[in-house]
C-alpha cells in the first residue's frame, strides 16, 4: 500500500484541532484505529468551511494509519460529513420513512421552490445548502429537517417559511 | 470439539459444533442458495438468500450464519423456506438489471441461477431502478457496479484474506456503493480473485471480456508457469484461442486463489507478437524458413563450433520455469554433444556450495502447513513479490502466530511482522549469525568447532527474540527467500539458515526461483550433475561463467538472459560477441532479434505439455490446452528432432510423458533425496551484495510480455519502463496475421525427423 506521510494532515490543521483528534482518540485501545475515524472527520471538518475534500480524509486516513477506504466509507455514511462545498446553512431535510408517510415530499418541494436549488445544491450567494438525509431518530415529530443543528419538527410549508426567514433568506 | 448430528431435508448428518447449517450441507452436497457466504471468509449474513426453516424457529434462518445444535432439523425446501426464499430473491432483483445478454457474467452468473430456481417470472416492481456509476479501479478488473448486491465477499477478501482493505462500502440505504477510494485503481497482487468471488457480473476480467460465453470455452488443467508453488490454473479457451485462466481449487497448494500474474500473463502468449516460423539471420537480415532448414542449419553450425573452438565452447541457459521435459532433454543434447556448459539458475551469484546442494531446494514441510506455524522466520524474502500466495498462507498463520523477517533493502507485508529487520544486502549475514549465536547462547548442546566459530558474536535483542521463538514453539519454521539466492554470498546464507534450523528445530525451506527450479535440478539441468543428482565427472560452466566469459555459441531455451539472469549487462556483451546463438522461443520480439542466429518458434505455456516440480517436490503434469501458433512446435519435440538430427542416442521419445518417465525412473532409483550437507565453513563470511531486485512483473518473459499486468499499479512500479512503452506501441498495431494463419498447420516438409514436428501439439 502506498501509505503516505501521517504527519500531512498536521500541516493542514490547527494544532488545537490536533490536540482535540488526539484527544478523541486516546480514549480508545491503541490496537483499535477506526473508532476515532468519526471525531477526526468531524474535527477536520469544522477547521476547513464545514466541508471535507479528498485530501484532508486521505491525510486523516495516513494519520490515524487506516486504509482510505475506511474513512471515506465513515464520511458518506453519515450524511453530517459533506464532501462538496456547501452554504453557511445547512438544511439537512429527513425524507426516510415516518417522514415521507407524513409529507416530507412536499416539504423538500417548498424548500426546493423557495430556495431555488435541487437537493443536494447550494445557492448561488453561498448562503444556503439542501441536503437530503435518512432518519435522524425524530420519528415523532415527523416531517422534520434540521438547520443549523437545530431539529425543526412537525413541518409545514408556513413552518418552513418561518424557518427561513429566521435564516435570513429574502428571496 | 464434539459433534452432535443434524438432520437436512430428512438426512441425519454428523456435524461438527460450531459449524454453520450451510457448512454441512454443502459437505453433504445438498444445495442452499447464498451470494454472500464464501467457504474462505467470514460470514456477513447480508444476503438472507440462504434462509432455511429451522425446527423451533418461528421464522426461517441465515444458513450461512446459524450455527448446529444437536437434533436440529433444518429443512431448506418447505413452504416457510421457499417464501422466504423467494422474497429474498424478489428484493435482490428489485435493483438489479435484467439484461443478462448484454452482462458478461451472463451463464455463469450465481444470481441469475439463482434467480432461475427462487426468482418470479414476472416482476412486480415498476418503479425506477437505481443505476451505480462504474469505477475503474485498474486495468484487470471491469466494473459494472449497477449488478453490484452488496453481498461484500469482494470486501472481506481484500479484508480478510490479503490484509489491504482496498474495497469498501461507501454510501448508506439505497445509496450504498461498493468501490475504492475515490477511483483508486486496485494494488493488490492477487486482486483478481474477486473477479471469481463475486457472484454477479459487478466484477469481470477485463482482458477477456465480451470475449467468449461461459458455455463456449473448454477448460483444460494447468499449472501456473510463474512460482515454485505450482499454483493449479484452468485453461479456458474457445477454437483454439486462450480466453482466460481462473483458479484450480487445490486445498494444499493455491486453495481457490491465484495470483494476478498467474491469471493475466496468458496474454502474452495470445496479445504479444508470437514467432510463428523458424528464422535465420543472413548478413544481418531476418528471414523465414521451414524447419529443416533452420533446425539442419543449427546443426551444421553445432558441429563445425565443435570442431573449430571445441565443444566447451558451447553452452545453454535453460529458463527456471522451463518443463521437466525441456530441461531434460537441453542438458541431454549439450551433454551428448560433449558439453557440460548448462544451467538453469540464472539469477545465483553465488556457485560455491553447488556441490552441497541437496537433491533440490525446496521446502521441507508442507504449502499448508505454513498457515499453522505458530513463529516462521522469513530471511531475504518478499513474498508478495515472488510467491504472492504464500504470502496469504503466511498471513494466515498470524491470526495466532508470530512471523519475523531479517531482510535487505524494501520489503512490504500484508501481514504483522516483528521483529521486522531490515538491513543493507552487507549486513545480511551478520544478522543471521547474531541468530545463531543466539541460539548457541541458548541451547545447551552445541560442537564445540561450532561455538568456537561464533565466540565473538554478540546477538542484539532482536536476534534473541527470533531465535528463542524459534527454539520454543513447536510449530516453527524458516524460509530462504528466493532473492537471498542472488546474493553474493548465498551458500554462506544457506549455511546459516540451516543451522538456525538444526539449532532450533524448526522447519526449513528455501524458496526457488521460476516455476520448476526442482526440476531443473532433478533434470540434470546443471553443470556438476546429470540427472537425479548424479555427479557428473565433468563440471562445466555456470551461468555465470557462461555469461561472464563468454562461449561461442548458445543455445538459449525459452530465456533472455540480457533479462532474465543477474548478469543483464555481461549477457549482452557475450551474446552480442558469440558466434552463434540458438534462441527457442515463443516471441518474435525481443533484443534477442540483435544477438541471436536462429530463432526456433516453441510453444507458450498454454501450448505445450510438461511436467513442473514444486518447492515441496509435488510433481504436477500438464497437457496442451491449445494448439500452437503457427509453426510453433513444442520445445521437447524440437528439441528430440535436433538431438536426432545431430546423431545423438537416446532421443527417440514419442510423448513428453516418456520423457518424464525416464527422469522418474532414475529419480526413484536415487537414494538419499533431498539430503543437503552443507559444510561447517572454516571461518565465518561477511559482506555481500545483491542486484537490484526485479519488479513483480519483470521477472519472466510472459509478464514482461503481458501488457494488462504492466498497465497494472504493480506493473507501473517496474523500473523498467521501456518495456511498457515496447508494449504499448507493439499491441496497438494492426494485426498482421489473420487468425486463420496463425493456426495453419499444413505446412510439410520432406524430412521425416521435421515432419514429426508438423504433428498436432500433442495431447
Ligand atoms: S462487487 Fe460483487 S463481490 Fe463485491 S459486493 Fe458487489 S456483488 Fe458482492
Ligand atoms: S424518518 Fe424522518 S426522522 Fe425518522
Ligand atoms: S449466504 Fe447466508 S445470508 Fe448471505
Amino acid at each position: 500500500m502506498s501509505s503516505e506521510d501521517p504527519k500531512r494532515l498536521t500541516t493542514m490543521i490547527s494544532a488545537k484541532a490536533i490536540e482535540e483528534i488526539e484527544h478523541w482518540r486516546s480514549k480508545y485501545p491503541a490496537d483499535r484505529k477506526r473508532p476515532p475515524i468519526i471525531a477526526a472527520l468531524k474535527v477536520v471538518q469544522a477547521e476547513n468551511e464545514n466541508w471535507l475534500s479528498e485530501e484532508h480524509m486521505k491525510a486523516v486516513a495516513d494519520y490515524l494509519d487506516v486504509p482510505h477506504i475506511a474513512v471515506f466509507e465513515v464520511a458518506t455514511f453519515y450524511t453530517m460529513f459533506h464532501l462538496k462545498p456547501v452554504g453557511k446553512n445547512v438544511i439537512s431535510v429527513c425524507t426516510n420513512l415516518s417522514c415521507m408517510m407524513c409529507g416530507s415530499d412536499k416539504i423538500v418541494e417548498h424548500l426546493q421552490s423557495r430556495l431555488g436549488i435541487k437537493l443536494g445544491e447550494t445557492t448561488s450567494d453561498g448562503q444556503f445548502s439542501l441536503k437530503e438525509v435518512e432518519c435522524m431518530a425524530a420519528c415523532g415529530g415527523a416531517p422534520m429537517l434540521e438547520a443549523s443543528e437545530i431539529y425543526h419538527e412537525n413541518l409545514t410549508p408556513e413552518k418552513v417559511d418561518s424557518i427561513l426567514n429566521d435564516l435570513g433568506w429574502e428571496a | 470439539m464434539g459433534t452432535v448430528t443434524i438432520e437436512i431435508d430428512g438426512v441425519s448428518l454428523e456435524a461438527e459444533t460450531g459449524s454453520m447449517i450451510i457448512e454441512i450441507a454443502d459437505d453433504a452436497g445438498m444445495h442452499i442458495p447464498r451470494f454472500c457466504y464464501h467457504k474462505k471468509l467470514s460470514v456477513a449474513a447480508n444476503c438472507r438468500m440462504c434462509l432455511v426453516d429451522v425446527s423451533n424457529s418461528p421464522k426461517a434462518v441465515p444458513a450461512c450464519a446459524t450455527p448446529v445444535a444437536d437434533g436440529m432439523k433444518v429443512l431448506t425446501n418447505s413452504t416457510k423456506a421457499r417464501i422466504a426464499q423467494k422474497s429474498v430473491m424478489e428484493f435482490l432483483l428489485i435493483n438489479h438489471p435484467l439484461d443478462c445478454p448484454i452482462c458478461d457474467q451472463g451463464g455463469e452468473c450465481e444470481l441469475q441461477d439463482v434467480a432461475l430456481g427462487f426468482g418470479n417470472d414476472v416482476s412486480r416492481f415498476t418503479e425506477g431502478k437505481r443505476v451505480v456509476q462504474d469505477k475503474n479501479i485498474g486495468p484487470l478488473i471491469e466494473t459494472d457496479m449497477t449488478r453490484c448486491i452488496h453481498c461484500t465477499r469482494c470486501v472481506r477478501f481484500g479484508t480478510e484474506v490479503v490484509g489491504m482493505r482496498e474495497m469498501g462500502a461507501t454510501g448508506r440505504g439505497e445509496h450504498m456503493e461498493i468501490g475504492t477510494y475515490i477511483e483508486k485503481s486496485i494494488e493488490s497482487e492477487v486482486s483478481g480473485n474477486i473477479i471469481d468471488l463475486c457472484p454477479v457480473g459487478a466484477l469481470t476480467a477485463k482482458p477477456s471480456r465480451y470475449k467468449a460465453r461461459a458455455w463456449e470455452m473448454q477448460s483444460t488443467a494447468g499449472v501456473s508457469p510463474h512460482d515454485c508453488l505450482g499454483t493449479n490454473i484452468e485453461i479456458h479457451h474457445r477454437r483454439g484461442e486462450v480466453i482466460r485462466v481462473v483458479p484450480r481449487e487445490n486445498e494444499k497448494i493455491n486453495e481457490v486463489w491465484i495470483s494476478d500474474r498467474d491469471r493475466f500473463s496468458y496474454q502474452s502468449v495470445t496479445d504479444s507478437e508470437r514467432l510463428t516460423q523458424p528464422k535465420i539471420k543472413k548478413d544481418g537480415q531476418w528471414q523465414t524458413c521451414d524447419w529443416e532448414t533452420a533446425l539442419t542449419h543449427v546443426c551444421d553450425q553445432l558441429n563445425n563450433i565443435k570442431q573449430s573452438e571445441g565443444v566447451e565452447n558451447i553452452g545453454a541457459l535453460i529458463s527456471p520455469s522451463a518443463t521437466l521435459e525441456e530441461m531434460y532433454l537441453t542438458q541431454k543434447l549439450m551433454r551428448g554433444l560433449g558439453s557440460h556448459n548448462i544451467d538453469h539458475r540464472l539469477r545465483q551469484v553465488d556457485f560455491s556450495s553447488q556441490f552441497e546442494a541437496p537433491m533440490f531446494p525446496g521446502m521441507e514441510f508442507d504449502i499448508d502447513a505454513l498457515e499453522d506455524m505458530d513463529a516462521t522466520l522469513l530471511i531475504d524474502a518478499d513474498l508478495r513479490r515472488e510467491q504472492p500466495l504464500l504470502a496469504l498462507r503466511l498471513r494466515k498463520s498470524t491470526r495466532h502466530g508470530r512471523v519475523m523477517s531479517v531482510h535487505s533493502g524494501e520489503v512490504e507485508n500484508n501481514f504483522k511482522v516483528s521483529p521486522n529487520v531490515s538491513v543493507p544486502a552487507s549486513d545480511l549475514l551478520a544478522q543471521l549469525q547474531g541468530i545463531v549465536a543466539a541460539l548457541i547462547e541458548q541451547h545447551k548442546e552445541v560442537s564445540a568447532e561450532l561455538t568456537e566459530l561464533f565466540v565473538d558474536i554478540k546477538p542484539t535483542p532482536d536476534q534473541q527474540t527470533i531465535a528463542s521463538e524459534l527454539r520454543i514453539n513447536d510449530n516453527a519454521c524458516l524460509l530462504v527467500g528466493q532473492s537471498a539466492l542472488e546474493h553474493s554470498k548465498s551458500s554462506h546464507i544457506r549455511w546459516l539458515a540451516k543451522t538456525i534450523s538444526d539449532l532450533s528445530g524448526c522447519a526449513f525451506g528455501e524458496l526457488t526461483a521460476g516455476a520448476n527450479t526442482a526440476g531443473g535440478y532433478i533434470a540434470g539441468a546443471l553443470p556438476h550433475r546429470l540427472s537425479a543428482a548424479e555427479e557428473s565427472n565433468i563440471c562445466g560452466w555456470n551461468t555465470q561463467q557462461m555469461l561472464q566469459k563468454g562461449l561461442s555459441a548458445y543455445l538459449l531455451m525459452n530465456t533472455e538472459p540480457e533479462l532474465d539472469s543477474s548478469y543483464r549487462d555481461a549477457a549482452r556483451v557475450s551474446l552480442l560477441k558469440s558466434k552463434f546463438v540458438v534462441m527457442m522461443t515463443p516471441f518474435a520480439k525481443g533484443e534477442f532479434l540483435d544477438y541471436a542466429d536462429v530463432l526456433l518458434p516453441i510453444a507458450g505455456f498454454t501450448e505445450t505439455s510438461g511436467t513442473f516440480i514444486n518447492v515441496c517436490g509435488e510433481w504436477q503434469s500438464f497437457t496442451a490446452a491449445v494448439k500452437a501458433k503457427g509453426e510453433a512446435r513444442p520445445a521437447w519435440k524440437v528439441l528430440r528432432v535436433l538431438g536426432n538430427l545431430l546423431e545423438l542416442d537416446g532421443f527417440d521419445y514419442v510423448s513428453s510423458q516418456e520423457i518424464n518417465a525416464a527422469v522418474k525412473e532414475r529419480f526413484e532409483s536415487t537414494t538419499d533425496a533431498r539430503v543437503g550437507h552443507f559444510q561447517r565453513p572454516d571461518s565465518l563470511e561477511s559482506g555481500g551484495e545483491k542486484p537490484r531486485p526485479l519488479s513483480m512483473y519483470d521477472m519472466d518473459s510472459l509478464t514482461r510480455r503481458s501488457l494488462c499486468l504492466q498497465m497494472s499499479v504493480q506493473g507501473q512500479d517496474n523500473w523498467r519502463r521501456d518495456q511498457i512503452e515496447h508494449l504499448v506501441a507493439s499491441q496497438s498495431l494492426p494485426e498482421t496475421e489473420s487468425p486463420d494463419s496463425l493456426i495453419n498447420l499444413s505446412a510439410s516438409s520432406a524430412e521425416s525427423e521435421t515432419a514429426s514436428l508438423q504433428e498436432s501439439s500433442d495431447a
